[in-house]
């Protein structure tokens, strides 16, 4: 360890930083060298985005030093981060949807540059030539707003590249890319380390990009609690160092002798999305669907609910049949949806806990016209014990909860309502690990009370933890059906792939 | 098809405006042949230089996601304080001069929302709102109430001095003022400044996401002032061209128009989220809303229906590619 810091491209030592009482980093020795690939791992509040910040020049910290290049650095601010080659890409990527390719690449090295004048055939030459560099093809004029995530991705990474970024620093990189965009992304970044460019990954789904990573960095409240050679880790060890305690999965407990049928889906097709897919979910029963992203996983999981209309075929609920494409018919016959991205589709962020809660259940409480806010209120609240939410203030905005607590008060606004069928698109992204295994916890409750679980996910140790059969979709098609308890992630892994 | 035209040339609003357009000229010069003529075109130009001045400043507003309501009385203001300033300092001053003085106002009338706005990041459309009704207010009790029409011998000689003049061999007059050139100059400025400066890309940039142009080093505050001072300077040139034009200096003149013209901007695609906005864009939604004020008449509908039929073309015009959008994600989907 005390060799290491000779010619450390970053190198900090004993930083603090404290946010009036609050430590939020405490005298944490931090080293990264060139062409290394690096793992930060902690949970949400562990000082993760704190080091970031201070990395990258947005706060100065209370105590410690930093050197970057051998240099100690006492001032550092965004700029004069960014000239040192310290990169961040922030988990939205922060690119301007409205312009093209070329210039997202090139704006900020043409910025940097002091150019008053802007041209257009430098920005185009300069994003081709990092383009090739990371031997990824993405249209030049193509407007950013129209890419896939893993595109977008790239494009961040080229601008980082073109500005001459000597560490990536790389948030939460992998929460919104399917396994194969995972993979590609890897082989960019080993190419990047032949490169002498040093990478930092900053995550709590660490397990994927270990591969590649030479060390590991392991932060709990604000200290280093673990360190050492990326071999030394795999997924179950991370996530003890993570929590500090074990978190053992156990897989959901059979399905109960001679349950009735509770969804029967028959024949739904959809133009382009997916294709006379036919399935029954017993009242009691967690199934998974899988399958890689445009698969038709989610079109299927919104045709459930009714946001996507099918072409063809039927759903019944309790044998009967309901109209299809019509959110309110489903939600009246007892289907609940918890879609993929909370913050756009899921939740009013700006709103209070309990408000959002309680907006679904608005009918419920109305008295010869006028609301029941006292009883609205009240059933919320206690929603928010039951599924153990960490809200300081039921008053507070959604936006204020943690990603797993986000996820609760949205789980919660179904259950208040009383389903019979629950839809979860994606029920643990952007959760810490802490709380995915309270929300598995959560998903086998509803299953052991008579709820019919459908969880859509492509994260495989979450399948297997809750599911008790996952379809395999692909092309739209489902391809494969998988009993739970009968494979390990690896087989299941594979069975996804083929 | 698609090799030749760029892709999505169907769906953008500045194709909507333009088939349009050429709907309308086909309809009115089948119901009155005279309305293909020269006079015709010079009127309509004429009718579109205050209009599209204002246009192009309206546009690099929404472009960096911003809203300005204020503009029409910063135009009125500059030129009415300008007129009144001229009549009483110096009647003779040459009309450059007085373009100058009236340019400088409406800057200094725009640096004052640029200061709420960019320095104490007030929200854009709230700061204008205010700044519409103090400026007009200031300028009624202040400056002056009265309607000015013995105007400076220079603004007036400006109004006379013009590109083309003739009659038609119909018999009808025709003239295209030089104040055009001040719509084509401001046209060709502000394409300079959005396209080919670093400037200008900056004010996309924050349009499309202020949040990851602050990340990147971009001066937001310093972006932002200085689109409200040049919207301030081109409300400024506006003004005092409608003055000279009209041969009077009206202070109840312009305030009212600001929502016309904005109309004119979202017609031509640009969006009031920010980020979206072209000049041929503009320029088409001013010529098609300066078509339905002076020509409606032509084609048979009373011109009392002129706000219904601007409402159902912004309606249209706006609607449609907003609900293909909406199609096309669903399809996506």
């Amino acid at each position: 360890m005390a060799a290491a810091t000779n010619g450390a491209l970053v190198d900090m030592k004993g930083v603090t930083k404290r946010y009036g009482g609050v430590t939020a980093l405490d005298g944490v020795d931090f080293t990264v060298n060139a062409g290394e690939a690096v793992c930060l791992a902690g949970e949400n509040g562990s000082g993760k985005s704190t080091l970031i910040k201070i990395l990258s020049g947005v706060e100065q910290p209370t105590a410690g030093t930093i050197s970057i290049n051998g240099t100690e650095r006492t001032n550092l601010n965004p700029r004069v981060s960014a000239a040192a080659g310290v990169m961040v890409i922030f988990q939205d990527f922060s690119l301007f949807p409205n312009m093209s390719v070329a210039e997202n690449i090139a704006f900020s090295t043409q910025l940097g540059q002091n150019r008053t004048l802007f041209d257009r055939g430098h920005a185009r030459k300069l994003a081709q030539s990092v383009l090739e560099r990371i031997g990824v093809d993405i249209a030049l004029d193509a407007r950013v707003e129209s890419l896939p995530v893993a595109h977008k991705q790239l494009v961040a990474i080229c601008r980082a590249l073109a500005s001459e970024a000597r560490l990536i620093i790389m948030d939460e990189p992998t929460t919104a890319l399917t396994e194969r965009e995972v993979r590609s992304l890897l082989a960019i970044i080993r190419r990047l380390k032949e490169e002498g460019v040093a990478v930092l990954f900053v995550s709590h789904k660490l397990a994927e990009v270990l591969e590649v990573c030479e060390k590991v960095f392991v932060l709990r409240n604000g200290k280093k609690v673990a360190e050492g050679p990326a071999t030394d880790f795999d997924a179950a060890s991370l996530t003890r160092h993570m929590t500090g305690r074990d978190v053992p999965e156990a897989p959901p407990s059979a399905v109960t002798e001679g349950s009735k049928t509770l969804l029967d889906v028959e024949n739904l097709s959809k133009d382009g999305a997916f294709d006379n897919v036919s399935f029954a979910l017993k009242a009691g029963e967690v199934l998974g669907v899988s399958g890689l992203l445009g698969s038709g996983r989610t079109s299927l999981a919104k045709a459930l609910f009714g946001l996507v209309e099918p072409d063809s075929g039927t759903i019944r609920l309790d044998g009967e049949a309901f109209a299809l494409g019509d959110p309110i018919a489903a939600a009246s016959a007892g289907i609940g949806y918890v879609p993929e991205d909370r913050l756009t589709e899921g939740l009013f962020l700006t709103q209070s806990i309990a408000r959002n809660i309680a907006v679904g259940r608005l009918d419920a409480h109305e008295k010869r016209g006028f609301l029941d806010l006292g009883a609205l209120m009240s059933e919320a609240t206690d929603w928010l014990t039951r599924l153990k939410v960490k809200a300081p203030d039921p008053q507070a905005p959604v936006r204020s909860l943690s990603g797993g607590n986000q996820q609760r008060v949205a789980l919660a606004r179904w259950l208040s309502r009383a389903p019979r069928v629950l839809v979860l698109n994606g029920p643990s992204v952007g959760v810490d690990v802490g709380s995915k295994a309270d929300i598995h916890d959560i998903i086998r409750d509803l299953a052991r009370s008579g709820i019919g679980v459908i969880v859509i996910s492509d994260d495989l140790p979450e399948l297997l933890a809750t599911c008790h059969r996952i379809l395999v979709m692909k092309a739209g098609r489902v391809v494969d059906e998988i009993a739970g308890n009968s494979v390990t992630e690896d087989e299941l892994a594979h069975r996804l792939a083929s | 098809m698609s090799g030749l035209l760029p892709e999505g040339f169907w769906t953008r609003n500045e194709t909507l405006v333009a088939i349009v357009i050429i709907l309308f000229c086909i309809v009115a010069t089948l119901s009155d042949p005279l309305f293909f003529s020269a006079t015709t075109l010079t009127d309509l130009l004429r009718a579109s230089i205050v209009l599209g001045i204002l246009a192009v400043a309206a546009m690099l507003v929404l472009i960096s996601g911003g809203i300005d309501v204020s503009f029409t009385a910063v135009a009125v203001f500059a030129m009415y304080a300008t007129t009144v300033f001229t009549l009483a300092v110096a009647p003779e001053m040459p009309w450059f001069v007085i373009f100058a003085i009236s340019i400088g106002i409406g800057a200094c009338l725009g640096a004052i929302n640029g200061i709420f706005i960019a320095g104490f990041g007030l929200p854009t459309l709230i700061v204008t709102l205010g700044t519409l009704s103090v400026f007009r207010g200031f300028l009624l009790t202040f400056v002056g109430s009265q309607r000015i029409s013995a105007l400076p011998p220079e603004m007036r000689e400006f109004s006379r001095m013009m590109i083309t003049r003739g009659t038609t061999e119909a018999g009808n007059f025709y003239a295209l003022p030089w104040a055009f050139a001040a719509l084509v100059f401001v046209v060709v400025l502000t394409w300079f400044i959005l396209h080919r400066t670093m400037l200008g890309r900056s004010i996309f940039a924050i349009g499309g996401s202020v949040e990851s142009a602050r990340r990147i080093g971009i001066n937001v505050g310093a972006t932002q002032f200085f689109v409200y001072v040049y919207v301030g300077a081109l409300a400024g040139l506006a003004g005092i061209i409608h003055g000279a034009m009209g041969r009077m200096a009206d202070p109840f003149s312009l305030v009212g128009l600001e929502l016309s013209v904005i109309a004119a901007v979202v017609l031509g695609g640009a969006r009031l989220i920010g980020g979206y906005g072209t000049i041929t864009g503009t320029l088409l939604g001013v010529a098609l809303i300066v078509l339905v004020q002076n020509s409606l008449i032509v084609v048979g509908i009373p011109s009392t229906w002129q706000s219904v039929t601007i409402g159902l073309l912004i309606l249209l015009g706006t609607g449609l590619p907003a609900w293909q959008a909406k199609r096309a994600a669903a399809r996506a989907a």
